[in-house]
């Protein structure tokens, strides 16, 4: 099971963080400087795989971003790494050839895209067509229940 | 009158004042939030941290505010900004409630930034959590499916154990609903409400098994996890879905025969994440079980040889694959196809593969070591590689690949890469080291060379364990020690950089064996110049006054110039002058060093010489248990550890120390019970023969080191065990049967004094060299004898074991018996030392004498 996520940039801003478990928000701060300092230690032709406790910590490089994944010992950290790539194929698809500011000016998009392909740590949609069918409803519902010329005043904006 | 003409009208126009002034202080009490894309813009416009600082801390302001005054309008845009602000890492929590009171808008805008800010802000040590409990049971019974979606996408990731408990049965209700969406997300929620309360896991139970007879992979693959869990949570419910490993089986053939489906199709890969999930719920249900590894034999087969293995998906699914074909019962053959496989990631391009390969290698070397060792060059190069997660595989997978025809070139690879490696390293690396060298090493010479490099490279990252053991090796390798010392010595001048285990073994060495560098022949030296006796002063100097150095080694360095005072003969009065400085020193153990060392040049100066002899050769005492090595302990080295006490060797060391005044220092002293787990190495019998004086027989030395036997079992494919090894443990099994009892040789009394007898029977165990000899121990006074203790010796030549006692006290005219096994392979004369000691009226008795006359046909 994944224990969380995150997104960060090469600056070390942290873009996302979706957590699977509950930890204090103290550790969580914690975790996420340790991680973000540790992995931008690393060089470019390292692999993709840190030991850190008790968990196997897989990332990778898209553009300026890392995306970074926490997993526990018995995961597939191969698989992980295509995890991380389907996520980043639906973020192109919705946004259209994805760069971190849509991520940044849109970033509960990037989380209601997540939760559409991830669930408590685990996969539950392995369909990017079923993924993206499922936001736009939800894209659409919202639109629906919005005024028109009344988004812009009272949609977040 | 005149005023209304004019237009004037006080009470009309008082009224439009107030309302524009109402008006006005309405405006700037609530003016329009700004937008959530407008505070991004702000806060990346600030320059530096205070200035972003200020624009949140205004904003959130403001944003308070509006909490406080219950505006409903804008709370949505407020809480959007508010989760921006939390992901910069500001305080947020005070959005807590106010994402409750979104979450109960029946607007779906509301709901869905409600829901993304609960996931965000509340852990589930919240106390709000009864109020989201409600929210979340409306919620699940919405009629749009997108609503049942984010209240279960949330309950899956903060789901509480309470929350698990009150909402388990809406969502097993869920899990059957008709509509696919809900039906997934209800199958992981499900799977996070098990791992949360294991005992909810009884109500899901029959949901779930429907879950697999769907088309749907959603559904599938979310109830494939559901699955995995409840096997891995209980034994019932693995042997309950043992009946489901077909339709697993056929649904994976299905995947992999299916020809091209766009929508779950990666790389040309059928839906990875699918297979992968279902490979590893193969290898729950199969582990253990033969009848389920058999019917999944062929179709790991099948993935294993059609799987494309050009791109990461593929390697992917061969991962998972080869991890369940080495968990299950698997056929040998597909063993090695699974060898294969890691053999092939091996060489990948690609250094996440290869990182796995190492990984699973390192988990299933012991299956096949052959096979893995031909891998080997491979392996020892991803030692030198950048990434410090494959080099700390790299290297315990090398470690777990020495054997005795390697050992040399793997010896010097690890050397490198202990010498070159970060901190983190350096202790189990040198720690492994010693290990293999003390196991393998092709002989005494190369053994010390290798601990010099490892005291060298190391640096101060060494155990302590390696200090004492190499200073042991040091001691019971009698031809090696002037040419080590002066290695030593050598590496001590050259270092400048305080290696505190370095100066340790060197002073320790030189001041044992000073006289020896001095005298040191052509063959010892080689390219060594060797010292004056006041170049070693003036480093002796050096190391105790440098503050760098511990106290611990300073007064190992004291010790050893007191000693040199001895083996030096012309710097006495310095050695004399540095030591008595020292009853000065500021630290108590130095100063009392000092003060104890200075009377032996004064008052004791004629007892110095003998005080400072040279220490007798070591006994082999190696606490193996204390260093992991990889791999699993062979069973029966299982059994004989716990048959072994653990003091085991304190009391031999007390026995040492009571031989070790008198002329006995070759009598070789053996731990009580010790066990037929003794490997004989050959090699150092030379050496040791050098260390008998008064008995000229040949000496194996007898290493129990039951830490080296993991290794030994890792390489049983491939090296042959060494004949003496296993002959011991025949040896074993025919004692314990007591089969054969060829020759009864008549009692002895070993010790009769002050009511206390003790007699032993001889027995000559068939076909070997071994005496069993029965003691009985009777007590014929009056009183109670308690704390009764037998420990005897024997010389080199000979191997003692002794079993437990059947007790510690013997009544008046009761008994004890304790069975001694003498193992004598040079059929030499039998000499034995006994100490006894025991309490009787509350005096402690101790008691010392010589067994002599043991009859010699008894080994004939």
């Amino acid at each position: 099971m994944m224990q969380f996520m995150l997104l960060f940039s090469r600056q070390g801003k942290l873009r996302l963080q979706k957590w699977y478990v509950a930890h204090p928000d103290k550790l969580k701060k914690k975790i996420t400087r340790e991680l973000i300092t540790t992995i931008l230690a690393r060089k470019p032709k390292m692999c993709s795989f840190l030991e850190w406790r008790d968990l196997k910590i897989v990332y990778k490089r898209y553009a300026s971003l890392y995306f970074c994944c926490a997993i526990e010992q018995d995961d597939n950290e191969l698989l992980t790494l295509e995890v991380i790539h389907r996520y980043v194929e639906l973020l192109d698809k919705y946004f259209g050839s994805v760069c971190e500011l849509d991520i940044i000016f849109n970033f509960e998009k990037a989380y209601f895209i997540l939760d559409e392909l991830l669930l408590g740590g685990e996969i539950q949609e392995t369909s990017k067509k079923n993924v993206l069918k499922a936001i736009a409803a939800q894209d659409l519902l919202q639109e629906e229940e919005t005024p028109q010329g009344f988004f812009e005043d009272h949609g977040l904006g | 009158m005149n005023a209304s003409e004019h237009g004037f009208n006080p009470a009309f126009n008082m009224a439009t004042i107030k309302q524009a002034i109402n008006e006005a202080v309405e405006r700037v009490r609530m003016p329009t939030p700004m937008r959530l894309r407008d505070l991004i813009r702000q806060i990346r416009a600030a320059r530096t941290a205070a200035e972003e600082r200020s624009v949140v801390n205004k904003e959130c302001a403001y944003i308070r505010s509006t909490f406080r005054e219950e505006d409903s309008v804008w709370r949505c845009r407020n809480i959007a900004k508010l989760l921006y602000i939390h992901m910069l890492g500001y305080p947020a929590h005070f959005g807590q409630l106010e994402c409750l009171k979104l979450i109960a808008s029946p607007r779906f805008t509301d709901k869905r930034i409600g829901y993304l800010g609960a996931m965000l802000l509340l852990d589930e040590r919240q106390d709000v959590h009864l109020l989201i409990t409600n929210c979340l049971k409306n919620d699940l019974n919405s009629t749009t499916q997108f609503v049942v979606g984010l209240a279960l996408c949330t309950l899956g990731a903060i789901a509480s154990p309470e929350m698990a408990r009150d909402l388990a049965a809406e969502v097993e209700r869920l899990m059957k609903s008709p509509n696919a969406y809900i039906r997934k997300k209800a199958g992981l929620c499900a799977f996070r409400i098990i791992r949360r309360v294991p005992d909810l896991m009884e109500i899901f139970l029959p949901a779930t098994r429907s879950m697999l007879s769907e088309k749907n992979h959603g559904v599938l693959i979310t109830g494939v996890t559901l699955i995995t869990e409840m096997c891995e949570n209980s034994p019932d419910t693995l042997n309950h879905f043992k009946k489901i490993v077909p339709n697993l089986v056929r649904i994976l053939k299905n995947l992999i025969l299916a020809g091209y489906s766009p929508e779950h199709d990666v790389s040309g890969v059928s839906d990875p994440f699918l297979q992968v999930k279902i490979l590893k719920l193969l290898r729950v249900l199969g582990k253990n079980d033969v009848d389920a590894s058999e019917a999944m034999n062929d179709i790991l087969a099948q993935v294993a040889t059609n799987t494309e293995t050009s791109k990461n998906v593929g390697n992917s699914i061969l991962y998972e694959t080869v991890l369940s074909i080495m968990d299950i019962k698997s056929e040998s053959g597909l063993r090695v196809l699974a060898i294969n496989i890691l053999g092939r990631f091996l060489l990948n391009n690609d250094k996440n593969i290869r990182y796995v390969a190492l990984n699973t290698l390192l988990k299933t070397v012991h299956i096949d070591t052959s096979a893995v060792q031909r891998h080997r060059s491979t392996i020892l190069e991803c030692l030198k590689d950048p990434d410090v997660s494959i080099r700390r595989r790299a290297m315990e997978l090398s470690f777990a690949l020495v054997n005795s025809q390697n050992i040399r070139t793997m010896m010097k690879e690890l050397l490198t890469f202990l010498e070159k490696s970060e901190q983190e390293f350096k202790a189990p690396c040198s720690s492994s080291i010693v290990l293999a060298a003390e196991r393998y090493a092709p002989n005494k010479r190369w053994h010390l060379d290798t601990l010099l490099k490892v005291l060298v490279a190391a640096g101060n990252y060494l155990r302590d364990d390696v200090i004492s053991s190499t200073i042991q090796l040091i001691s019971e390798t009698t031809s090696q020690q002037a040419y080590i010392t002066l290695q030593l010595w050598q590496a001590l001048a050259e270092d400048k950089m305080d290696k505190q285990p370095l100066i340790q073994v060197a002073v320790w060495a030189i001041g044992e064996y000073g006289d020896l560098i001095l005298s040191a022949t052509v063959d010892d030296v080689n390219d060594i110049v060797k010292p004056a006796e006041g170049d070693v002063i003036e480093v002796y100097q050096r190391l105790l006054w440098s503050p760098q150095n511990s106290p611990a080694t300073k007064q190992f360095a004291l010790m050893s110039l007191t000693k040199l005072s001895t083996r030096f003969i012309h710097t006495n009065n310095r050695i004399q002058q540095i030591v008595s400085s020292f009853c000065s020193s500021l630290h108590i153990e130095l100063q009392q060093r000092g003060v104890e060392f200075s009377q032996l040049f004064g008052k004791y100066n004629n007892l110095r010489g003998a005080l400072l002899e040279r220490m007798p050769p070591m006994e082999v005492v190696r606490g193996g248990n204390d260093i992991q090595t990889n791999g699993d302990m062979d069973e029966s080295e299982d059994k004989t550890n716990e048959n072994s006490p653990q003091h085991v060797n304190t009391e031999s060391n007390v026995l040492l120390d009571l031989l070790g005044g008198s002329d006995s220092s070759d009598l070789d002293v053996i731990k009580p019970s010790s066990i037929p787990n003794q490997p004989i190495s050959n090699s150092n019998n030379q050496d040791l023969l050098d260390l008998l004086g008064g008995l000229d027989l040949s000496a194996p030395v007898s290493t129990t080191d039951t830490g080296m036997g993991l290794i030994m079992e890792n390489n049983n494919g491939s090296i042959p065990l060494d004949n003496s090894d296993t002959s011991n443990f025949l040896m074993g099994d025919i004692l314990n049967t007591n089969l054969i009892n060829e020759k009864n040789v008549p009692t002895l009394t070993a010790f009769d004094k002050n009511g206390l007898k003790i007699v032993f029977s001889l027995e000559k165990m068939s076909e070997s060299n071994m005496v069993s000899i029965h003691l009985t121990a009777t007590n014929s006074t009056i009183s109670n004898m308690t704390d009764f203790l037998f420990q005897a010796a024997v010389p080199k030549a000979f191997q003692l074991q002794m079993l437990s006692p059947s007790g510690t006290i013997i009544t008046p005219n009761g008994q004890v018996t304790q069975t001694l096994r003498v193992t004598n392979p040079n059929k030499g004369v039998l000499r034995m030392r006994i100490r006894l000691s025991y309490t009787i009226d509350g005096a402690l008795i101790q008691e010392q004498t010589e067994v002599n006359n043991f009859p010699t046909h008894i080994w004939d």
